[in-house]
C-alpha cells in the first residue's frame, strides 16, 4: 500500500513516544549515568569513566553467567521451534477441535511467570510432586531427584519448565501461519505428486517464514531476558549453575548495591540482545531471498 | 491410520501440558497437614479452606484486586497511545518512520531487570512509588510498543480508500478514528488488549519492585511467602489456580481470534 | 490421453445429505471426450469447482462413479489420475526457481534428470518462459505465474487433461486476452483435453468448442456457443448467456396465441400445441436481437411503449414497456426507433416457450 508522506503525523506518534520515552529513555540515561560513576550515597559520586565497562568485562562470574545464558536461550529455540512447528501440524483445521486446542495452548501463557515456578515446583518436588515422587519411584537415578540437588537436575527442570511454558506460543503462531495457507497450495501439490515432506518444505515451511520469525525473535529475546521463573524455582543454584544473567544482574544490583558495576553490565546486556536480535531478523529476512535472483 | 497417530500424539501432548496445571489445582484442594501426611494423585479429602482463607484474608484479597487495577489501567493506556501511532505508522510515510518503529521494539527487547534500579529512583522522585499507577505505566514499557506492532497489522489490511471517502464525506480525523476505524479494526483491538492484559498480568519484575504495601499485586504476595519459612504448600496452590482464573476467562473470550491476531503481526 | 465419463454423480458437503436441497451436485451425467476444448460456464455456486475437484481426484463424490478411458477411479487420489489443475490464482513454490517448478512434478514421480530438463525446456519454450528458467518464481508477474502453474501439467507427458478453475481472475484485463489465446494454440498444439472453469461467458464462448453451463448443481446444457445462444434449452442459458440475455414473460395460451396479461402474441403452431400439453408455469422468451420494433402497427405486432434507448455503438438497446413488463430490443444503428409508441413483433422461429423453466421441445 502506497502510503501518504506527511510529516504531521508525527502528532499521532508522539503521545506514545512519550510515554514509552518515560519509561524507556529516562531510566536508560540514568543507567548510563551510574555506569560512569562510583556513587558512594546521595550526592557524592565521582566520574570513573569506563571502568565499571572495563571491570565487568572482566568478569569472570558474568563470562559465566553469559554462558550459560547462551546455552539456554540455544537449546530453547533448538527444542520450542520445531516441537512448536510439528504441534501446528498436528493439530486439527476444523470442528470443535480447534477451539479446544488453542484454548489449552494460551493457558500457560496467562499464567504468571513467578506463579509457573511455583507450578514446577509443586509438580518437581520429591516429597510432594508427582513427577519427583514419580521419577524416584522408578529408582533409576543414582542421585534420587530433587530440583536443589544437582545441577543437571536443576537445568532439566528449568528446560522443561521453559519448554512447557512457551513451546504453545511457538505452536500458537506456526499454526496461524499454516491456517493462512490457500487450500490450493495443498491441492496443487497434490496433483504434482509431492510426499508430506516435499510439502512440508516447498509450501509449509515458506509460508511460515514471517510467523517463524516472531517466534524465534520472542523466544531469544524473552529467553535471554529469563528472570522470574527460575528466580521462583531455583533461585539461581544449586551454586551458581542456574544463575542467568538477569538473575546475577539483580543480585549485583539489589543485594550487593553495586550500582556501578550493575549499570554497566547493564548496558552490555542490552546491547547484546539488540545485536542478536537484529542479527536473526536480518538471517530470516534473507533466508531463502536472493538466491539465483 | 496417520491422521489417528497424529491426534494421539497431540493429546499426549496436551495432557502433559495440562498435568502441572492439574497437580496444582490438586494441592490446592489439600490441607497442608494432608499435603505433607501423604501423596495421593488427587484429593481423597477435599476442601476450600484454603480458597476460603484467601477471600476472607485482606493482604491476599486485596493483592488480587491491586492486580486487576493495574493491568486493567495498562491495557487502556497502551491502546489510546498505541492506537494513533499505529494509525500513523500504517498510512503515512514520515521523517524517521522506520527508526521510529524500530526504536519502539528495541523496548520490548530490553531487559527488565536493566531499569529495575532507575525506576525505583524515578518513582520515588515523581512520588507514584507504590501506586497502581507506576506499575500500568512502567508496564507501557513493552505493552504499548507490542501494541503499535499489532495493530499495525490490522490496520495495513483496511484500505485506504475507506479513510479517504470519509475524509471527502466532511468526517473530521477524530470522528472518523473513532466512529468509523476503530469500528473497523475492533478483532484487531480485541487481540491487542488480550497481549497487552496478558503481558502485564504475568510480569512480576516491575510489579515486585514498584510496590510496598498499597498496591502490592498477587504475585508479589506469593513471592514473599514463597521464601517464608514452613510454606503452606495449599495456600500457595490455591493463590496460584486463582492467578490462572482471569487469564483463563480471557482466552475464552477471545479465542476466535487469537490464531489471527498472531498472524497479523508485520514482519 | 484419455476420456472422461461422469456416471450418475452427486456430490453432497453434508455428512448425511437428507432430501434434494443438500446436494450441492445433483445428479450428473456426462463423458468428456478425448482432446476437446471445454468450458464450465455457471453462476458463483453452482457447483463448477465442485464437479472440477470430483474430476480431479480433490473431491470424492457422494454418489457415482468417475471413469477414465472405461477405468473407474473415483476412489484414487488426485496424483494418480494424470490430470493437472490451474488454479484460481497463481500456485507455486516461492523458494523454487521457475524451472525447478516445472521440474517438480516429474522429479516427485522419478523421472531421470536428463528426461526432466528435455522436458523442462520443451515446455518453457512452448510457454515463453525460457528467459525466466533461472530466475525465482516469487517475484514474477501474475501472467507468468499462471503460465508456470499450467506448464506443471504441461511438463507430465502422461497427463491426460488439464483442468482449469476461473485462471485468469488475477490477470490484468490487457494480458488476458494474450493468454486465452495461448491456451487456444496450446490446445491446437497438443491436443490434451482441457476443461475450463468459468463464470464468464466470454472467456468460455471464446475458448471452448463445447460449452457445458450449470445452474444449482445442475448440467443445464452443453452445446457450442452458437447453440447456446440459438437454441437456449433453459431459461437460465437464456438469460445467462447473451448481453443482454433472453426476455421472459409469463403467460397463459389460448389456441395458437400467448396472452401475457393484456397482450396477445402470435405463436407457431407446433410450439402452442406443445405448450398447451406442459404442465407448470409457462414463459414466453426471446433474444433481444429477435425482436422486431415497428413504428406503425403491423400485422401480428403487439403495441408497447418506448421507455429508453442507450446507444452501444454498433447498435442500440431499447427499453419498452409491454403492460408493465420490461423488454428489451437491439436494433441496428440505422433503424428508425419510435419516440413513444411502438409494435413489437415476436418472430415465430425465435419465440420459444418454456415449462418451469426447461425449453418446450
Amino acid at each position: 500500500m502506497e502510503k501518504w508522506p506527511n510529516n504531521k503525523a508525527w502528532f499521532l506518534v508522539l503521545p506514545a513516544f512519550i510515554i514509552v520515552a518515560f519509561s524507556g529513555i529516562i531510566p536508560l540515561m540514568t543507567v548510563v549515568n551510574y555506569s560512569i560513576q562510583d556513587i558512594f550515597g546521595p550526592g557524592e559520586a565521582v566520574f570513573v569513566g569506563t571502568e565499571w565497562f572495563k571491570e565487568m568485562l572482566g568478569n569472570h562470574r558474568l563470562h559465566d553467567a553469559l554462558w550459560r545464558q547462551f546455552m539456554f536461550s540455544g537449546l530453547v529455540l533448538l527444542i520450542e521451534i520445531p516441537l512448536g512447528i510439528l504441534i501446528a501440524l498436528a493439530m486439527p483445521k476444523r470442528g470443535w477441535g480447534v477451539s479446544a486446542s488453542l484454548v489449552i495452548l494460551a493457558l500457560p501463557l496467562v499464567i504468571p511467570w513467578n506463579v509457573i515456578g511455583t507450578i514446577w515446583i509443586i509438580f518437581t518436588r520429591p516429597d510432594i510432586g508427582l513427577f519427583g515422587v514419580g521419577i524416584n519411584s522408578l529408582d533409576l537415578l543414582e542421585v534420587p531427584f530433587d530440583h536443589t540437588a544437582k545441577p543437571i537436575y536443576a537445568w532439566i527442570t528449568l528446560l522443561a519448565m521453559e519448554v512447557w511454558h512457551w513451546t504453545p506460543l511457538v505452536a500458537l503462531l506456526a499454526y496461524a501461519g499454516l491456517r493462512a495457507i490457500p487450500e490450493a497450495y495443498f491441492q496443487a501439490a497434490k496433483i504434482d505428486g509431492a510426499s508430506a515432506w516435499a510439502t512440508f518444505l516447498y509450501i509449509q515451511l515458506p509460508k511460515m517464514r514471517g510467523v517463524l520469525t516472531i517466534a524465534v525473535l520472542l523466544r531469544w529475546m524473552d529467553s535471554f531476558l529469563i528472570y522470574a521463573e527460575p528466580f521462583a524455582l531455583t533461585g539461581g543454584g544449586p551454586g551458581n549453575t542456574t544463575t542467568f544473567l538477569s538473575i546475577y544482574l539483580v543480585k549485583l544490583a539489589t543485594m550487593q548495591f553495586d550500582l556501578g558495576p550493575a549499570a554497566a553490565f547493564s548496558l552490555i546486556y542490552f546491547l547484546i540482545v539488540l545485536l542478536f536480535s537484529f542479527a536473526f531478523y536480518q538471517a530470516l529476512l534473507n533466508v531463502g531471498r536472493g538466491e539465483k535472483a | 491410520m496417520k491422521i489417528q497417530k497424529r491426534t494421539i500424539a497431540l493429546c499426549v501432548y496436551f495432557g502433559v501440558l495440562i498435568l502441572p496445571i492439574y497437580w496444582m489445582l490438586n494441592m490446592s484442594l489439600r490441607t497442608n497437614a494432608d499435603i505433607l501426611g501423604y501423596f495421593a494423585l488427587y484429593p481423597k479429602d477435599p476442601t476450600f479452606a484454603n480458597y476460603i482463607k484467601i477471600f476472607t484474608d485482606p493482604t491476599w484479597y486485596t493483592a488480587y484486586i491491586n492486580a486487576m487495577i493495574y493491568v486493567g489501567m495498562n491495557t487502556v493506556m497502551s491502546l489510546a497511545f498505541a492506537l494513533p501511532a499505529a494509525y500513523a505508522f500504517s498510512r503515512y510515510k514520515f521523517i524517521g518512520d522506520g527508526q521510529m518503529f524500530f526504536w519502539l521494539l528495541t523496548n520490548r527487547m530490553a531487559p527488565p531487570a536493566v531499569f529495575l534500579l532507575p525506576y525505583l529512583q524515578l518513582y520515588s522522585t515523581i512520588n507514584l512509588m507504590d501506586t497502581h499507577m507506576a506499575v500500568a505505566l512502567a508496564h507501557c514499557l513493552f505493552n504499548v510498543p507490542l501494541a503499535i506492532w499489532i495493530l499495525e497489522g490490522f490496520m495495513s489490511g483496511i484500505p485506504k480508500e475507506i479513510d479517504e471517502t470519509a475524509f471527502i464525506d466532511g468526517y473530521s480525523f477524530p470522528r472518523f478514528f473513532i466512529t468509523i476505524f476503530i469500528p473497523l479494526i475492533r478483532a484487531g483491538v480485541g487481540v491487542t488488549a488480550f497481549f497487552c492484559f496478558m503481558f502485564s498480568w504475568v510480569e512480576l519484575l516491575f510489579a515486585r519492585t514498584l510496590t510496598i504495601t498499597e498496591a502490592k499485586p498477587i504475585v508479589a504476595t506469593m513471592t514473599r511467602t514463597i521464601s517464608a519459612t514452613g510454606l503452606d504448600w495449599g495456600l500457595l496452590a490455591a493463590a496460584g489456580v486463582l492467578t490462572i482464573v482471569p487469564g483463563g476467562l480471557v482466552i475464552w473470550f477471545v479465542r476466535n481470534h487469537l490464531a489471527k491476531g498472531f498472524a497479523l503481526g508485520r514482519v | 490421453m484419455a476420456r472422461i465419463e461422469l456416471n450418475e454423480i452427486a456430490h453432497s458437503y453434508h455428512p448425511n445429505p437428507a432430501d434434494e436441497s443438500d446436494y450441492a451436485l445433483k445428479r450428473i451425467q456426462y463423458v468428456w471426450e478425448d482432446g476437446g476444448a471445454y468450458a464450465l460456464l455457471g453462476p458463483s455456486g453452482c457447483g463448477k469447482t465442485t464437479l472440477l475437484n470430483i474430476i480431479s481426484g480433490l473431491l470424492i463424490p457422494t454418489r457415482g462413479k468417475v471413469l477414465y478411458d472405461g477405468i473407474d477411479v473415483t476412489g484414487l487420489p488426485p496424483e494418480k489420475r494424470n490430470i493437472a489443475q490451474v488454479f484460481q490464482f497463481p500456485v507455486l513454490y516461492d523458494t523454487m526457481s521457475v524451472f525447478n517448478n516445472l521440474a517438480f512434478p516429474l522429479r516427485n514421480r522419478g523421472v531421470e534428470s536428463g528426461e526432466v530438463d528435455r522436458r523442462v525446456r520443451e515446455v518453457a519454450d512452448i510457454l515463453d518462459l525460457t528467459p525466466y528458467l533461472n530466475k525465482r518464481a516469487e517475484g514474477l508477474a501474475a501472467d507468468a505465474k499462471q503460465k508456470i502453474s499450467l506448464g506443471r501439467g504441461l511438463v507430465r507427458s502422461d497427463v491426460a487433461a488439464i483442468l482449469f478453475d476461473e485462471p485468469l481472475t488475477v490477470i490484468d484485463p490487457h494480458l488476458k486476452w494474450n493468454l486465452r489465446r495461448k491456451l487456444k494454440d496450446i490446445h491446437e498444439q497438443l491436443k490434451l483435453t482441457f476443461i475450463y472453469v468459468t463464470h464468464d461467458q466470454v472467456e468460455a464462448l471464446t475458448f471452448a468448442d463445447k460449452v457445458v453451463v450449470m445452474y444449482e448443481g445442475e448440467i443445464v446444457q452443453i452445446g457450442s456457443p452458437q447453440d447456446l445462444f440459438d437454441n437456449p434449452e433453459h431459461t437460465f442459458v437464456g438469460y445467462f448467456i447473451g448481453s443482454p440475455g433472453m426476455n421472459f414473460l409469463d403467460c397463459t395460451l389460448e389456441g395458437n396465441v400467448a396472452r401475457c396479461n393484456g397482450a396477445r402474441i402470435p405463436l407457431d403452431d407446433g410450439v402452442a400445441a406443445k405448450g398447451r400439453n406442459a404442465q407448470g408455469k409457462i414463459e414466453l422468451g426471446i433474444r433481444p436481437i429477435h425482436l422486431q420494433v415497428s413504428s406503425v402497427a403491423v400485422d401480428g405486432g403487439v403495441p408497447a411503449n418506448v421507455k429508453m434507448v442507450e446507444d452501444q455503438g454498433s447498435y442500440r438497446l431499447v427499453n419498452l414497456t409491454l403492460d408493465g413488463k420490461t423488454l428489451r430490443a437491439r436494433v441496428p444503428e440505422s433503424e428508425p426507433i419510435p419516440e413513444d409508441q411502438a409494435w413489437l413483433v415476436f418472430p415465430l422461429e425465435w419465440t420459444r416457450l418454456f415449462a418451469d423453466g426447461r425449453l418446450i421441445k
